[in-house]
């Protein structure tokens, strides 16, 4: 191996350690300054070791956002499974029954999918007030169902778009009717899909913060991300349990982006429509 | 045939009025509900938009009466406004130019066989699962100015070179735009080692056979063959330009609106100050600015697909 092929070799590993150490400093920062109490807190330390371990931070943000924890959870399971499930109907139809024109809708569902979410936020406020379910946990529930109807019918498009039609048609004269091949071949087949699509929504809803702040700004209603929100806007920052509470709030996600990288990936690529 | 018609009666219930027994009509049916709610939670609702930025409500009460022009010439003579364009475009540049570049390069570097492929490619994408709200937390305490990355910087030696990052009174969205592509050049990324990986090997062996090295090989070959990949990180970053809210709305709107976006102007006017008709305005201008970007993008894709 001749010497500047060796150099070369070592430049690609020292720009990928670069640009590894760019990625990870924001959450070793977090995790640094979460575990200091906040008297040892001055941005002129950011870099120094904590003097000891001590997880208070932690419990105080905790103690201030656990409400928020769960009221993230009770928002982000209804909505992802809500959504997936819809998905997976309309998937299902938009592959194997499509209509005349049904093309077009799912063109127009995908388009709207890419559009800023400013540009319905208003008459979303004026709804959600008439239907007495702004401010309400339920409100954000439906909103984010009906605003994942996009992606989630997507995914599953051009999933079921991949299955055989024979093994429809096959079922048709076997005198399956629409749910019959629906229970007995599209589902069965489904259930990686379902992963990639609950997970995707699970870590999209429980990451919204637009729509949560303009439904939910109430403090002791609100999701997560508007938990942090609310702790960066206090008088004197208070970094430690500014970042204890950024950080507790990315655990779920982190953990499943850990545990089920793949079906993100999956997600990522079928949904920016390049898979 | 007439077996296959009386076994599909059995198995629905004969109680189903006639018009439902078609399969292709309880299709349509059950479609219908997602249909209607996108009509009306997406399209209904941009046309009400629009509207709301030519009618009088500029109060808490609604007050849907025509106004004219009167919203979006306020807001065209809104020296806020002309600060949210210059923001846009440099926020635009600074994102887009950081995402695909160093998408692009990782995806490159990623591809050469590289020993430890999944952890760096983990760690690259990891900020991609967290809320755009924890990196603008995150970040926000590194780049204060008189400490943070910078004492990194005077440690580094260049005791002099301070940069007031978000706080800079100009260029404080470029800033911010390090924040963004944190989150999101690891999604470009991924994208763009699915497309390297998609190119088949005899394609590389025969550039190789033919003379081409590396430069040649991606100037020649991979660019060329990753075009689709390219207008996709575009067209994704590029909404996400116009879209941006969550980082202004953490880290604030900086020494004269240097770090204001048009997300975060709209969110302020209508649900702080109760001008909805100037806030749908600034609405109705962010879908009229993406629609340009995403409708060509999504009917390549889409012919594509046909075919």
């Amino acid at each position: 191996m001749s010497w500047h092929r060796l150099l070369a070799g070592s430049t690609k590993y020292a720009v990928l350690i670069a640009f590894a150490a760019f990625y990870l400093v924001p959450f070793y920062v977090m995790i640094l300054t979460g575990l200091k109490p906040l008297e040892d807190i001055s941005s002129f330390e950011i870099w120094n070791m904590p003097k000891s371990l001590d997880f208070g931070s932690f419990r105080e943000a905790w103690n201030q956002m656990d409400t928020n924890f769960w009221n993230s959870v009770r928002i982000t399971i209804p909505g992802a499974i809500v959504s997936t499930f819809l998905g997976s109907l309309n998937g299902y139809v938009f592959a194997k029954w499509g209509f005349r024109g049904s093309n077009w809708i799912l063109f127009l569902f995908v388009f709207g999918m890419f559009l800023p979410g400013q540009g319905i936020l208003i008459p979303l406020v004026w709804v959600l007030q008439f239907m007495g379910l702004y401010g309400k946990v339920n409100g954000l529930i439906m909103a984010y169902c009906i605003f994942g109807i996009p992606i989630t019918s997507l995914l599953f498009y051009r999933y079921y778009a991949s299955v055989p039609d024979e093994l429809v048609d096959a079922s048709k004269i076997d005198g399956c009717g629409f749910f019959g091949i629906y229970r007995r071949i599209i589902l069965p087949l489904s259930g990686p899909t379902f992963a990639v699509v609950g997970v995707w929504q699970c870590t999209r809803i429980w990451n919204e913060y637009l729509m949560a702040l303009v439904v939910l700004g109430n403090p002791a209603r609100a999701p997560v991300t508007v938990a942090i929100k609310n702790f960066s806007s206090m008088g004197v920052i208070p970094w430690n349990l500014q970042m204890a509470a950024a950080l507790i709030a990315s655990v779920p996600t982190i953990a499943v982006y850990l545990l089920l990288g793949k079906l993100f990936m999956r997600g990522l690529l079928e949904g920016s429509l390049s898979g | 045939m007439h077996s296959d018609l009386s076994a599909r009666a059995k198995s629905l219930p004969a109680l189903l009025p006639k018009w439902l027994r078609d399969d292709r009509k309880i299709a349509i049916l059950v479609l219908a509900p997602s249909i209607i709610a996108v009509a009306v939670f997406i399209y209904i609702f941009m046309g009400w938009t629009l509207y709301i930025s030519v009618s009088n409500w500029d109060r808490p009460a609604l007050d849907l009466s025509f106004a004219g022009l009167k919203n979006w010439k306020r807001l065209v003579n809104d020296p806020r406004f002309h600060i949210d364009l210059r923001n846009l475009v440099l926020f635009a540049v600074g994102y887009m130019s950081q995402c695909i570049v160093i998408g692009f390069l990782l995806a490159a570097l990623l591809n050469e066989r590289i020993r430890g492929e999944v952890f760096f490619r983990t760690v690259f994408l990891m900020p991609f699962a967290v809320s755009a709200v924890v990196s603008g937390t995150a970040w926000r305490w590194l780049q204060v100015p008189s400490a943070g990355i910078n004492l990194l910087i005077a440690n580094m030696g260049f005791e002099n070179f301070r940069p007031l990052w978000y706080m800079h009174p100009k260029l404080g969205m470029l800033a911010i735009t390090i924040m963004g592509a944190w989150q999101f050049s690891g999604f470009v990324m991924a994208l763009y080692l699915a497309g390297l990986r998609a190119i088949p090997d005899e394609l590389r062996e025969a550039a190789v056979i033919d003379g081409a090295g590396t430069i040649a090989l991606y100037r020649h070959v991979f660019i060329p063959m990753l075009r689709p990949v390219t207008f996709t990180a575009i067209v994704l970053t590029g909404a996400g330009s116009i879209g941006n809210f969550e980082i202004p709305s953490i880290i604030g709107t900086g020494p004269g609106f240097a770090t204001d976006t048009l997300g975060f102007y709209m969110f302020e006017q209508t649900f702080r100050s109760s001008r909805y008709g100037l806030g749908a305005a600034v609405a109705t201008f962010m879908l009229v600015l993406s629609i340009p970007l995403v409708l060509p993008y999504l009917i390549s894709v889409l012919r594509e697909e046909r075919e």
